[in-house]
């Protein structure tokens, strides 16, 4: 049961499991923007066999009371089939992909397939001038990656924003 | 349609989108639509022209329509329909929706659209009604494809009507109207994935009996989820709230659900409920809310609402529980399966009920009770509005006419809400949530469409009944024979109000200028007119209003100054009233804080 004298905010990752049909996003976005909910993520893709549902991943942030009350303003969208605090169920993994363009001659270049090794990113793409990695893991670590960058010569980042499955043998 | 015009089986093949439309309404129950044609909905007015089964209430601008659905809907427990054309025909619906949205009223909604191809280029009255109305509705949906038309229907009128109910917008591209299709029924398995629980868990309704036996000042805190879970439910609260021997308050959308002239009824809680409930709710150690969902109209200061309470809350809708106040019991389901639940296992509960400390509450809210707090002195000629509503209900109840009451919204919707007295659920229409000005005369129009020999009267303001007046037209066309009583004071009284207390008395474009004649111009609407100046004609003009078998304007002059109390202004508690001059008032008052808020 939520305190409302608990004003500690928490991050929370929520999978939502929806009808894959025109507008559900949006309904999902107005949702937070209309009720003033952070969205730090979000990502959605269909996930069955016949292309009829996706799933949403987002991640929020808010006191316990504001994510109990997300998580029962998600469940009761028409097309939702599914809502699940990740954060809250045990155990999970999140993942992340980013395209990180790096340009730059000479030992910059060192420096930065160095570091790519270090971090397991891959080279997608190569110029004499430039590189694309790719790279996933955590959000932290593709933060760490990307910062580094930064001094080398970082020119842009595309990420993907957090995707998210719960361990073991359970599905949503 | 009629069974002459209805296309059999074997020819659904050949029917267009409209029939198919009309067919799918037809089959959900629809036997009324208010609404206001259009180039994009021509082909829907066509199949109705051909047909006799369900009834087209031609309104007079389509925010009315979905008010005037609204009324029928809360007045029937059935769902209201509502027809409008595209673009402007479904923006001027959209405070209609927002309206129905707040107060869970079931409406499925059509609107036309421009043909598929088009939509996205700007086409002639051409609007995102699906975006529009995304947050302004339940659900809502655009049909693109033929054979999804009667499914969506159909679906459209479950949503409506299940778990919390609210309006449905259905987008209707003309292309899909006039092209050929398919009728299907309404499915026979579950939904994919809506399907709200209604049945409570077992073990919270065993520890909801509990405590409220236990209880030394409980008190139950019933809302509009009562009346939206049909007569059934009100019938048990009444029947559980005597058992139990429990005080009850009423939210403002619940009043009906308990019967107002029962000993164990507090009044309306709130903003402007009555000291005794106020109290009760501050002062309990146990609250049962069952159907209402905590409004901000209702718990004044949440910090100091009810605060040495254990709450216990039954509500369909899990969102809105532990919104803005914490409960300790939850309960998830519909009200009458609640209180079926709750009467059941409070036989079966063995533990006995504290009923000395309950006759010791009693006693302390009899003590309440006896300060009267919705006493006002009539000592002139001029009519108190308090009276004036009094008397209206006095004289409708002496008339034995089955009555239901409209209001619109302002200070006349408060003295409405304490003066007149509800024996029965559905018989009490108001905007409460969205407090939409100009609802109370649409809304008039669609319960009296429900039911004409009723006795239908919108309780109004001088401002309000101006945002919808043109419905006096719809109002003569169908003969339908509403009754408007106007506590004209001159004022939106209610901004005034609140300017006297809150803005120092600077009464800043509250004064209603330039009023109409009402009396000439219900004559010109093809109505009644009725004037009460004073208190000597105030009986005879409401005996001649509840006689005459027409629509009727009664314009009665009101004390202009008159305000609004008990009155919690915002941000103050329960404990913190401001009571009617002369009585002694209990409280801090208007604080800085409380400016701020609406
Ligand atoms: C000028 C003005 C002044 C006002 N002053 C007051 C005031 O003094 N006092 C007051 O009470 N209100 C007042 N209101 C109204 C107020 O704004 C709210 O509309 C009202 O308090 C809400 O009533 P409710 O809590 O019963 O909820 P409703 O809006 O009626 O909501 C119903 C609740 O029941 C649930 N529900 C729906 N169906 C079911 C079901 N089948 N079973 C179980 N639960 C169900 C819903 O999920 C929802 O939580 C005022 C409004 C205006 C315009
Ligand atoms: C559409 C709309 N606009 C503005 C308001 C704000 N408002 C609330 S009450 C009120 C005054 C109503 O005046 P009247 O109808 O004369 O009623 P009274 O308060 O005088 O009884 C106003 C302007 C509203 N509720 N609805
Ligand atoms: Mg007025």
């Amino acid at each position: 049961m939520p305190d409302p004298t608990d004003n500690s905010f928490r991050a929370a990752t929520i999978a939502v499991l929806v009808e894959n049909e025109s507008g559900v996003l949006a309904r999902v976005i107005g949702l937070f923007s209309g009720r003033g909910y952070n969205i730090d993520s979000l990502t959605v893709a269909p996930v069955d066999a016949e292309g009829k549902l996706s799933r949403i991943t987002v991640v929020t942030s808010g006191t316990e009371m504001v994510i109990e009350q997300i998580k029962a303003q998600l469940d009761r969208l028409v097309p939702v089939h599914k809502v699940a605090d990740l954060t809250l169920e045990g155990p999970h993994l999140n993942r992340e992909l980013a395209l990180i363009k790096v340009a730059g001659s000479g030992s910059a270049r060192q420096e930065a397939l160095r570091l790519a090794d270090a971090f397991r990113a891959r080279v997608v793409d190569a110029t004499t001038e430039s590189f694309v990695f790719e790279m996933t893991g955590s959000g932290e670590k593709l933060d760490a990656f990307i910062n580094l960058m930064r001094p080398i010569g970082l020119v842009e980042v595309s990420r993907t924003g957090v995707v998210s499955i719960a361990r073991g043998t359970k599905a949503l | 349609m009629s069974s002459a015009t209805l296309p059999a089986a074997s020819e659904t093949q050949s029917m267009t989108g409209a029939e198919i439309v009309l067919r799918a309404l037809k089959e959900q129950g629809v036997e009324v639509i208010f609404g206001y044609p259009g180039g994009a909905v021509l082909p829907i007015y066509d199949a109705i022209f051909n047909q006799n089964a369900i009834r087209h209430i031609l309104v007079r601008h389509e925010q009315a329509a979905v008010h005037a659905a609204e009324g029928y809907a809360r007045s029937t427990g059935k769902v209201g329909c509502v027809l409008v054309t595209s673009g402007p025909g479904a923006t001027n619906a959209v405070t209609g929706l927002v309206d129905a949205l707040l107060d869970s009223i079931p409406i499925v909604c059509l609107t036309g659209q421009v043909p598929t191809h088009l939509i996205g280029n700007d086409a002639f009255q051409e609007a995102d009604t699906t975006g529009i109305t995304r947050p302004a509705t339940k659900h809502n949906y655009l049909v693109k494809q033929m054979d999804k038309l009667a499914s969506t229907v159909h679906e459209a009128f479950y949503v409506a009507r299940s778990g919390r109910p609210g309006p449905v917008v259905i987008d209707l591209p003309k292309d899909i109207l006039i092209g050929k299709g398919q009728y299907t029924p309404p499915p026979s398995q579950e939904h994919r994935s809506y399907r709200p629980q209604t049945e409570p868990d077992a073990v919270q309704i065993r520890k909801a009996v509990r405590l409220l036996k236990e209880a030394k000042r409980p008190v139950v805190y019933a809302g509009g989820g009562v009346i939206n879970a049909g007569p059934e439910a009100s019938a048990l609260l009444t029947k559980f709230v005597r058992m139990a021997g429990l005080p009850c308050t009423n939210t403002l959308m619940g009043l009906g659900a308990y019967p107002s002239s029962d000993p164990q009824f507090l009044g309306m809680l709130g903003m402007h409920g009555t000291v005794e409930a106020n109290l009760a709710m501050h002062g309990c150690d146990v609250m049962f809310n069952i159907g209402a969902r905590f409004d901000d109209r209702v718990t004044g200061r949440l910090n100091a609402f009810a605060p040495n309470s254990v709450k216990i809350h039954a509500d369909i809708d899990p969102s809105s529980i532990n919104k803005n106040v914490k409960v300790e019991v939850p309960i998830v389901g519909d009200a009458a399966a609640v209180l079926r639940a709750l009467i059941a296992a409070w036989d079966a509960d063995e533990a006995k009920q504290d009923r000395p400390s309950l006759a010791e509450w009693w006693r302390q809210i009899d003590e309440w009770r006896g300060k009267n707090c919705l006493a006002y002195v009539q000592d002139s000629k001029i009519i108190k509005p308090q009276h004036a509503v009094k008397r209206l209900y006095e004289l409708t109840k002496e008339s034995g006419r089955e009555t239901f009451i409209t209001t619109e919204v302002g200070q006349h919707q408060m003295w409405a809400a304490q003066y007149f007295g509800f024996e029965k659920p559905n018989r009490w229409m108001t905007s409460g949530g969205l407090g939409t000005m100009g609802y109370g005369l649409p809304a008039a129009m669609g319960v009296q469409v429900a039911h004409p020999d009723a006795l239908v009267i919108d309780i109004a303001g001088e401002a309000s009944i101006l945002m919808n007046i043109q419905e006096m037209s719809t109002v003569a066309q169908y003969r339908l024979p509403v009754k408007v009583f106007i506590l004209n004071n001159q004022y939106m009284g209610m901004v005034r109000q609140w300017q006297e207390l809150l803005h120092g008395g600077r009464y800043s474009e509250s004064y209603s200028e330039a009023l109409p004649d009402f009396v000439k111009l219900a004559e010109s609407f093809h109505g009644v007119g009725m004037r009460a100046e004073s208190t000597d004609d105030l009986d005879r003009v409401i005996r001649e209003m509840i006689a005459i078998d027409r629509p009727v304007i009664v314009d009665v002059a009101v004390d202009e100054k008159e305000n609004v109390f008990p009155m919690i202004p915002s941000g103050a508690a329960h404990n913190e009233m401001l009571l009617a001059p002369g009585q002694i008032a209990a409280g801090a008052g208007v604080t800085d804080e409380g400016t701020a808020l609406v």
